[in-house]
C-alpha cells in the first residue's frame, strides 16, 4: 500500500510557473519519473536501513498556496536568531524578503531567492551556474528525497561569494514551518569562490504541535582555498518531518566545516556529503538529541578523491526516553587520495533503557599510504561522576544534567567561530546544567 | 552539642562482601583524627559510607552526624549539611569546568542555608586567592574538573574544594599520598587554615609525614575492617617505625 501512496504526490505535481527556465522543467519532470518510479526510500536500500519513512508517505504534505504566516514566523526566528547577521527567511517555503535582513553585505556576494533568480531573464548572468549547479549530480547515492526535492522545490537560498570575498558576518538562512500537514522544499546553491570565505547557519524550525515535512538540499561548491563554515541548527517542533541533505565539493586546499545541532523533529534525516579534492580538509561535528518518540538519523559520506586531504567526523548522540539514534558513516578514500588523514568517531549517551542506537562508521579505503581511524562507544553517565557532583552539594538530577550537557558541548567546542553562540541555544535544553 | 559525628558497630559490604566489621568512632568538633592501616583494611570504604556512595550496603550499625541519621540522607543532603570528602582518586570530568563546578557547589550549599546565590564578581575574586592558597595557576579553574591534571594537582584541588565550601566535617582519603613535600604542605596548610573549634577532620593516610605538619588529636588503626587500636600521635610514629604487623598480631590474638 505505502509504496503506491507516493503517487499522491506525484499526482498533485503541477507544471512550475511558466516564468521558470526550460532547462529547469525538464529536470523536475526528470526527477518527478525516477520518484514516480522508486518512490521514496526504502529500508531494503541498506543506506536507509535503520529509517522507516512511511510515515511520510501515509500523509499528503501539501505546499502553501498564498502568502506566508509571517506573524507566526516571526516569533519562532527570534527564537533561534543568531545576533549580528546577514538573513534569508523563508517561511512554508516561500521566501519573505521583508523578514530578511541583507544591507550591508559587500560587493561580490550574491545573496538572493533561488526563485527570484530563476525568474530573471537569461541576460543576468547567473543562469549558466544555476543551471549547471542545479544539474549537478547530488553526488554519491541518489535516492528518493532528492528527486522529491528537484521536483517540488519552490524556492531556496542562494550564496555566491566571487574571488577573495571573505564575509565578516555570518548569514543565517531561516527554514520556518508554520502549517499543519504542510511541506516546505526547498534547494539552496552555496558557491564559495578561489579564497573567500563564508559562514552559514541553515535553520530549521516550527511550532512544537505542527506536523510538516520539510526536505532542504544543498548544493555547495568550495573553490581552491576557499573556506565554508556551515551550521546546521535542526530545532524543528516534535511532530515534524525533516531530511535535509548537504551535498560539497571541496576544490584543492579549500575547508568545509559542518556542525549540526539536530535538537527537534519527530522522523528526521541529516544527511551531509563532501568530495573532497587535493589537501582539502572537511571536519563535521554534530550533537543529536533525541527523546519522547523521536528518530534521529545523521548519515554521513566523505571522499576522499586525491592527496593529501584531511577529515575528522566527530557526532556525539543523546538519547532518551524511547527514542532512536542512528549514526551512519562512511569515508572513501579512492585510489589516488595518498597521504589522507581520516579520522571518525561517534559517541552515544544511552539515557533510558528504552532509547535505541544504530551507529555504523565505516572506512573504505582504496590506497596504502593514509592514516586513517574510527571508533565507537555506546555508554551510560559514569556513576562515579555523578556520584563526585552529588558529594559536593549538587543534586542527583542537576549533576546528571550537567554531565550530559557536558558530553554535547565538549563537541560544540569545535564548532569554531560560532561556537558561543550556538553554546547557548544548547544550553536552553539544559536550563540546571549552567 | 560536643559529638559531631558518632560511629557506632558499623557493618558494611560491597558486592556481597563484608568489609567493614564494627567500626566505633566518635569525633568531636575541632579535633583531628588520623586513620591508618594497611592497604586493603576498609579506610575508602568507611569514607565512601560516610559520604554515601552507592553500592555500599550497611547491613548494621548507626552512624549519627550533628545529631542526625546520617545514613538515612542521600549524598549530596550530606555535603550541604558539612560533610566533604577528598577522593583518594578524584575522577576526570571534561566538559564540566572546575570554576562551574565551584560555583554549582558553592551555592547548592548557600541555598540549603538559606542563603542568597553568590554574586559572581565576589566569587571570582574568593575563588582566586584560594587558588593561590593551593598554589595552582589560574588556568585550571577553566579546565575540566580534574582533567589531565598531574596527580598532585588533583589532590590541591580537592583541596581548593574543601577550603572554598568551607565544610565542617572534612573526611581526606590518602590526600598525602604520592606528594612531593611542596604539595605536602599545601595539603596541610589546607587542612591547618581551616581548623576551628566547630570543624573536624579524619585523616586517613598512610603516612606519618602528613602528621607531622598536622596534629591529631587521635590516631586509629583499622585492620580486616575494625579499628583495631587508638591511641595519641605517638601512635602514629610507632606505626611508622613498626609497621603494622604487630598490631594487627596483637589484634588477632586478642
Ligand atoms: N567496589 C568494590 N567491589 C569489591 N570489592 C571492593 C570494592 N571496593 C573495595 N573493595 C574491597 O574492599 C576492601 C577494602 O577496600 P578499601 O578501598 O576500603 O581499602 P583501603 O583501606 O582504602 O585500601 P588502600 O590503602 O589501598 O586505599 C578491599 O579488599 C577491596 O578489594
Ligand atoms: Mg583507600
Amino acid at each position: 500500500m505505502s509504496a503506491l501512496s507516493h503517487s499522491l504526490y506525484v499526482d498533485s505535481y503541477r507544471e512550475p510557473a511558466t516564468n521558470e527556465p526550460a532547462w529547469l522543467s525538464r529536470l523536475r519532470r526528470q526527477a518527478l519519473a525516477r520518484f514516480e518510479a522508486s518512490g521514496f526510500p526504502s529500508p531494503r536500500d541498506e543506506e536507509w536501513r535503520y529509517t522507516h519513512v512511511a510515515p511520510i508517505e501515509r500523509k499528503l504534505f501539501t505546499a502553501a498556496t498564498g502568502s506566508a504566516d509571517t506573524d507566526a514566523a516571526e516569533a519562532l526566528i527570534e527564537s533561534c536568531r543568531i545576533a549580528d547577521a546577514w538573513s534569508l527567511v523563508f517561511v512554508d517555503g516561500m521566501f519573505v524578503p521583508e523578514l530578511s535582513e541583507r544591507h550591508g553585505l559587500p560587493a561580490g556576494v550574491t545573496l538572493e531567492s533561488l526563485a527570484s533568480l530563476l525568474a530573471l531573464s537569461e541576460a543576468d548572468g547567473n543562469a549558466a551556474w544555476l543551471e549547471s549547479g542545479l544539474e549537478r549530480e547530488t553526488e554519491s547515492d541518489r535516492h528518493g528525497f532528492l528527486d522529491f526535492n528537484t521536483a517540488f522545490f519552490t524556492d531556496g537560498a542562494v550564496l555566491r561569494l566571487e574571488e577573495g570575498v571573505a564575509l565578516e558576518k555570518p548569514v543565517q538562512l531561516f527554514f520556518v514551518s508554520t502549517r499543519n500537514d504542510g511541506r516546505a522544499t526547498l534547494r539552496n546553491l552555496i558557491r564559495i569562490g578561489r579564497n573567500a570565505e563564508a559562514r552559514v547557519v541553515e535553520t530549521h524550525v516550527g511550532p512544537p504541535e505542527t506536523g510538516y515535512l520539510g526536505t532542504v538540499v544543498n548544493q555547495i561548491e568550495v573553490a581552491d582555498n576557499g573556506g565554508l563554515n556551515h551550521y546546521k541548527l535542526q530545532l524543528d517542533g516534535g511532530r515534524a518531518y525533516h531530511f535535509g541533505g548537504s551535498y560539497a565539493r571541496v576544490a584543492r586546499d579549500g575547508r568545509f566545516g559542518h556542525h549540526l545541532l539536530s535538537l527537534g523533529g519527530l522522523l528526521v534525516r541529516n544527511e551531509v556529503h563532501a568530495r573532497l579534492g587535493h589537501a582539502a580538509q572537511t571536519e563535521m561535528n554534530g550533537v543529536f538529541l533525541s527523546e519522547n518518540r523521536q528518530h534521529v538519523d545523521n548519515h554521513i559520506r566523505v571522499d576522499h578523491d586525491e592527496p593529501h586531504g584531511s577529515s575528522r567526523v566527530s557526532y556525539r548522540g543523546i538519547l532518551e526516553d524511547r527514542s532512536r539514534g542512528v549514526f551512519q558513516g562512511r569515508i572513501v578514500v579512492h585510489a589516488d587520495a595518498q597521504k589522507t588523514d581520516a579520522e571518525m568517531n561517534n559517541r552515544n549517551l544511552l539515557l533510558s533503557d528504552d532509547a535505541e542506537i544504530d551507529t555504523k562508521p565505516q572506512l573504505e579505503i582504496h590506497a596504502d599510504d593514509v592514516k586513517c581511524a574510527h571508533g565507537v562507544t555506546i555508554g551510560q553517565l559514569d556513576p562515579d561522576s555523578v556520584f563526585y557532583l552529588e558529594s559536593r552539594g549538587i543534586d542527583a538530577a542537576t549533576a546528571r544534567e550537567m554531565l550530559t550537557f557536558a558530553f554535547a558541548a565538549e563537541i560544540v567546542e569545535r564548532f569554531g567561530p560560532l561556537r558561543e553562540r550556538l553554546r547557548g541555544l544548547l544550553l536552553a535544553r539544559f536550563p540546571n546544567a549552567q | 552539642m560536643n559529638t559531631l559525628l558518632r560511629i557506632e558497630n558499623l557493618h558494611a559490604r560491597v558486592d556481597g562482601k563484608a568489609i567493614l566489621k564494627g567500626i566505633d568512632l566518635t569525633v568531636k568538633p575541632g579535633e583531628v583524627h588520623a586513620i591508618m592501616g594497611p592497604n586493603g583494611s576498609g579506610k575508602s570504604t568507611l569514607s565512601n559510607v560516610l559520604a554515601g556512595r552507592s553500592g555500599y550496603e550497611v547491613t548494621e550499625g548507626t552512624v549519627t552526624y550533628r545529631g542526625q541519621n546520617l545514613l538515612d540522607q542521600p549524598p549530596e543532603q550530606r555535603a550541604r549539611e558539612g560533610v566533604f570528602l577528598a577522593f583518594q582518586y578524584p575522577v576526570e570530568i571534561p566538559g564540566v569546568s572546575n570554576i562551574y563546578l565551584l560555583k554549582a557547589a558553592y551555592n547548592a550549599i548557600r541555598r540549603h542555608r538559606g542563603l542568597n546565590e553568590v554574586d559572581a564578581l565576589d566569587f571570582l575574586k574568593l575563588v582566586k586567592e584560594k587558588t593561590r592558597m593551593v598554589d595552582l595557576d589560574e588556568q585550571f579553574l577553566y579546565r575540566g574538573v580534574n582533567e589531565g591534571f598531574s596527580g598532585g594537582e588533583k589532590k590541591r584541588n580537592e583541596i581548593l574544594q574543601m577550603a572554598i565550601l568551607e565544610p565542617t566535617l572534612c573526611i581526606l582519603d590518602e590526600t598525602d599520598s604520592g606528594l612531593d613535600i611542596d604539595a605536602l604542605k599545601v595539603v596541610a596548610n589546607g587542612v591547618n587554615a581551616l581548623r576551628s573549634p566547630e570543624r573536624a577532620f579524619i585523616l586517613v593516610t598512610h603516612y606519618q609525614r602528613l602528621l607531622d605538619y598536622i596534629k591529631p588529636d587521635h590516631v586509629h588503626v583499622l585492620a580486616h575492617g575494625r579499628i583495631v587500636r587508638s591511641g595519641d600521635a605517638s601512635l602514629a610514629h610507632e606505626l611508622e617505625r613498626k609497621g603494622y604487623g604487630w598490631i594487627e598480631a596483637a589484634a588477632a590474638g586478642a
